[in-house]
């Protein structure tokens, strides 16, 4: 593959990931055989992880607008206005297929390539966060991949200096060939400072930034673009490394930019590097491209124009420059000591649009309209079918034991302390992170101010594969509760689709079932998606483990606290607070962890997930936010995986003070204290503040019921039958070994 | 107070160093970029921050020890200008050879990143006055290479002169003695791994690192 000269054959179309209808439409479009060049320009672009062939019909479903939105998709990352002339900048971005072939490098460049997304548009970042599924702890391969992934994500982010603040991880089986590591970063700009990427200007000089270029990561987006098969390990070259002391320096030096008006459009090159870039950058601006490929900063030697275009080594920027400051801007990238180089510029467009021009040893390697690759790229209806709805849930036998439970779902791989992976990040550089990792949602002060950004990612993936349209309306009402939690109003998502082959009409249901639950709450929830990205073909039959993944519509939101003075966690505060749940029970069971980690039901037979009533989230959620702030409430945690029982025990180990839940609940033990109830907080309040809150909670329409007290070190249920009473350091030895005690004989 | 913090490309708790000396001091210390051959004149305080001066590819803070700013660091040490090394600042100062030992990858060869109890060993010193003898305090460690190593006669040295500022007060990173923080022999070189600059409010969790600063404004009020 080394030069334009070989015939084009249909082994070498079928390499490149296209189909012969793809290739015939390639010929249509240009009017003659492409050469090689061309041919891989085309894969690229029309892979999966480029075009969103498959998923950008659906896409357009999901609500984008809302008046605090200053940009939605389609550009490096999604832009939202947090008032005093400040944006937040962010968007979470999957690295799978990397990850599951090399987890250091794979999960270290997919932070390297998010954080690249967000200061590209002039945010300076200010916290990562991630959103990772593993397969079964037990899995031979697991440990390995879980060690590689949190130290490349730990690696990376700490040396950029930017606080990882948390995020979620998930075990099971259907990962076991196909992991899910998602990126997500948060950045902050000026808002009359946000830069795009549509390049503009005949005769603007094109400038190549960062690092040279290599042979690495050739075709890593056509490779993200297909399943595995049994040679996944094979596909080890494709992947890229890292370099985030470049990256650093990157951000640095592009900021330090960003402050003059040099700079007209800038991109970063990210999948499908040199192409995607100036691709990107001509068809949104209505320009073609030129390029000398001579120019390019090559690591290198004897690479050629087809290598160059589809490398994707890491830490690179394009951009277009006003014309005359040139000089300007390579004095700030030498002082960063990175690479300048002009290696091309805005050409005409034609009355049949742009064209991408490549001119490499004197001679043109490549010249094609630039329509067919992006705006006119393949859209794919594929056919799709609904999820079939499961059966009720069956009799199952009650919970016999609270406290045994209890224990066995603090220590369950779902919800035991992620500690062991949050303090291998750096959470605290920057000296803003208000709220660390362990809470409901992070909190990031904006540097310099009172406000705080609150962020959290959610998704609950065995609901998703219960039942699509409601795992979708979940995920997004998850991480709206979440904000909430902290007294933040949440203000706009990012989504990171991760789904199995689209091709198979029932994974398809699965995506388009939610998309559809995805779009009703953040209508009702007025938390419109703002940035996000797709990442299909998650399957594997590699290592014999399920094929396809669940479906996991990762999200992740942004939300604003004003004040941060005025913002809960969840630990409790003091003894003698009283313990209210805010919200509507429904003591639904199907798909809890209970269900799973205690009677061993899952998946088909564990009935259907719990529903969401968005108009009750919506009105409890703006109720205990109105606490919050009002500084009523002391303590404050959403119910989510294990039920209020959960729910307390978490706020007890993260204050070391206990509870007694003295209430009667209605119904059986399992479903008072272990069902997944949606739209439901735990709070405190002193004692002295409780009869206003619960007045307040009835004149909005709002149930709020007494559930206990806080009392010392340890938790008390009484019941029916007889009282149960855990210490709470039996309940820490459960929360905390998990992690450990798997990782200890690490690899 | 006159301060300076050195600013590496890859340093990356710059800020929040320059942070907390102003908002202590009042007054906001000059950034001085690592190819800088002078360093400003009267300066009573120089910071050398956390972070990864330069990828810390090679060993921590072995390519710094050799940029042309921290002759110039060593040079004022020796004049008697305070100089406090946080993190990757320690390793830099180890690697000047301004402070005796050497950081090695932490015992457990993770990264670590927590709250971590001290105790303060030497509260004599110009960064320790506001503490008392063997208080425990808490501040967060954020790093890769804290486990803190010397030869016998060297640790005898540093205990015997009192020179161990801090001890960390549980199992961290392996460090020698639990040495978590040493001084130089005159008292003006202080590096730790801990970060002080982390907890100097009531946002950050804790305040404990703010009475370093403020101890070092009084003794340097004091000293002028």
């Amino acid at each position: 593959m080394s030069t334009n000269a070989p015939a084009i054959t249909p082994q070498i179309v079928a390499d490149h990931g296209l189909t012969e209808e793809e290739y015939d439409r390639i010929v249509q479009a240009i009017g003659r055989e492409p050469n090689l060049t061309e041919l891989g320009i085309f894969s690229v672009m029309w892979s999966e992880h480029c075009s969103y062939k498959s998923s950008r019909i659906h896409l357009r479903k999901l609500p984008t607008k809302a008046p605090w939105v200053i940009q939605g998709p389609g550009e490096n990352a999604g832009v939202i206005d947090i008032g005093d002339g400040q944006a937040a900048i962010f968007k979470m971005e999957s690295h799978n297929h990397p990850s599951y072939i090399e987890p250091y490098q794979g999960a270290a460049t997919g932070v390297g390539g998010i954080l690249r997304d967000v200061f590209t548009m002039g945010a300076r970042p200010v916290a990562n966060m991630n959103a990772l599924r593993f397969g079964r702890p037990d899995h031979p391969k697991m440990k390995h991949l879980i060690s590689g992934v949190v130290r490349g994500i730990g690696g990376y982010g700490n040396c950029v200096g930017v606080p990882t603040v948390g995020g979620e991880t998930n075990f099971h089986s259907a990962y076991d060939g196909n992991i899910l590591v998602n990126a997500m970063t948060v950045g902050v700009a000026e808002t009359d400072k946000i830069f795009y990427s549509a390049a503009s200007g005949v005769g603007n000089p094109i400038v190549y930034v960062g690092s040279k270029t290599g042979r690495d990561g050739i075709h890593g987006a056509t490779m993200a673009s297909a399943d595995f098969g049994e040679d996944a390990e094979a596909k080890r070259p494709t992947v890229q490394v890292g370099d985030p002391f470049t990256e650093k320096l990157l951000i640095e030096a592009c900021l330090e930019l960003m402050a003059s008006d040099a700079i007209v459009a800038i991109q970063d090159m990210g999948a499908a590097g040199l192409t995607s870039s100036s691709i990107e950058m001509a068809s949104k601006g209505g320009v073609g491209i030129r390029l000398d490929m001579d120019k390019v900063p090559q690591r290198e030697t004897g690479m050629t124009a087809y290598e160059m275009m589809l490398s994707e080594s890491q830490e690179r920027m394009l951009m277009v420059l006003k014309p005359g400051r040139e000089d300007f801007a390579e004095a700030i990238f030498r002082k960063w000591e990175l690479d300048f180089a002009v290696i091309g510029e805005v050409t005409e467009a034609g009355p049949d649009g742009g064209r991408l021009v490549l001119v490499h040893r004197g001679e043109t390697v490549c010249d094609i309209p630039l329509g067919p690759l992006a705006d006119d790229a393949p859209l794919y209806d594929r056919p799709h079918v609904p999820t079939p709805a499961l059966a009720p849930l069956a009799e199952f036998a009650d919970s016999t034991n609270i406290s045994i439970d209890l224990l066995t779902l603090l220590g369950s791989p779902d919800l035991a302390s992620r500690r062991w992976i949050w303090e291998q990040y750096d959470h605290m550089v920057g000296a803003d992170t208000v709220q660390r990792p362990g809470g409901d949602a992070a909190v990031v002060r904006v540097h310099g101010t009172k406000k705080g950004l609150a962020i959290s990612t959610d998704c609950t993936p065995r609901y998703c594969f219960a039942d699509p349209v409601e795992g979708g309306k979940q995920a997004i009402a998850e991480c709206w509760r979440n904000i909430t939690a902290v007294g933040a109003m949440p203000l706009a998502t990012t989504d990171c689709m991760n789904f199995a082959n689209p091709q198979r009409p029932e994974i398809m249901g699965q995506f388009v079932g939610c998309i559809e639950g995805m779009a009703a709450a953040c209508t009702a929830l007025d938390f419109p998606i703002v940035s996000g990205n797709v990442s299909l073909y998650n399957e594997s039959k590699a290592t014999g483990g399920g094929s396809a993944i669940l479906p996991t519509p990762a999200i992740g939101g942004v939300g604003l606290l004003p004040d941060i003075d005025r913002m809960a966690t969840i630990a409790f505060k003091s003894t003698g607070d009283i313990i209210l749940l805010i919200g509507e029970r429904s003591g639904d069971l199907g798909q809890s962890l209970w269900l799973r980690e205690v009677r061993g039901l899952e998946g088909k037979d564990a009935g259907p997930p719990p529903r969401v009533d968005l108009e009750a989230e919506r009105r409890t959620g703006d109720f205990v936010r109105e606490a919050i702030r009002s500084g009523a409430v002391t303590a404050c945690h959403d119910v989510s995986d294990g039920g209020v029982a959960v729910a307390v025990a978490e706020m007890a180990l993260a204050s070391g003070i206990g509870a007694m839940l003295d209430q009667p609940l209605a119904g059986g033990i399992a479903q008072s204290y272990f069902a997944e109830d949606q739209g439901l907080y735990v709070v405190t309040v002193r004692d002295a503040a409780l009869v206003e809150l619960l007045s307040k909670a009835e004149a909005r329409g709002v149930t709020a019921a007494r559930l206990g007290h806080t009392i010392a070190n340890r938790l008390i249920f009484e019941l029916p039958e007889s009282d149960h009473a855990i210490p709470l350091a039996s309940l820490r030895v459960a929360h905390e070994s998990f992690f450990p005690k798997l990782m200890d004989a690490e690899l | 107070m006159k301060s300076a913090v050195i600013v590496f490309p890859g340093s990356n708790c710059d800020r929040d160093l320059a942070v907390a000396f102003e908002a202590v001091s009042g007054s906001r210390p000059a950034m001085v970029w690592h190819r800088e051959t002078e360093l400003p004149d009267g300066l009573d305080l120089i910071g050398v921050p956390g972070g990864f001066s330069y990828g810390d590819y090679l060993r921590s803070g072995a390519m710094a020890a050799r940029s042309p700013v921290m002759q110039a660091v060593a040079q004022a040490a020796a004049r008697g200008t305070f100089v406090l090394g946080i993190c990757n600042g320690f390793q830099v100062l180890t690697e000047t050879g301004l402070l005796p030992g050497a950081l090695m990858r932490n015992a457990g060869t993770h990264f670590v990143c927590r709250d971590v109890a001290l105790t303060v060993d030497n509260s004599q010193s110009a960064f320790t006055s506001r503490y008392g003898a063997g208080e425990q305090i808490s501040f967060p460690v954020a790093h890769h290479d804290g486990n803190y190593f010397a030869d016998v006669q060297t640790l005898d040295r540093l205990e015997q002169e009192g020179r161990v500022a801090f001890r960390y007060a549980e199992s961290v990173n392996g460090s020698a003695r639990n040495i978590a923080g040493i001084l130089n022999d005159a008292g003006n070189v202080l590096g730790m791994m801990p970060h002080p600059e982390r907890v100097i409010e009531k946002a950050h969790g804790g305040t404990d690192g703010r009475r370093l600063f403020e101890g070092l404004v009084e003794s340097l009020m004091a000293k002028a």
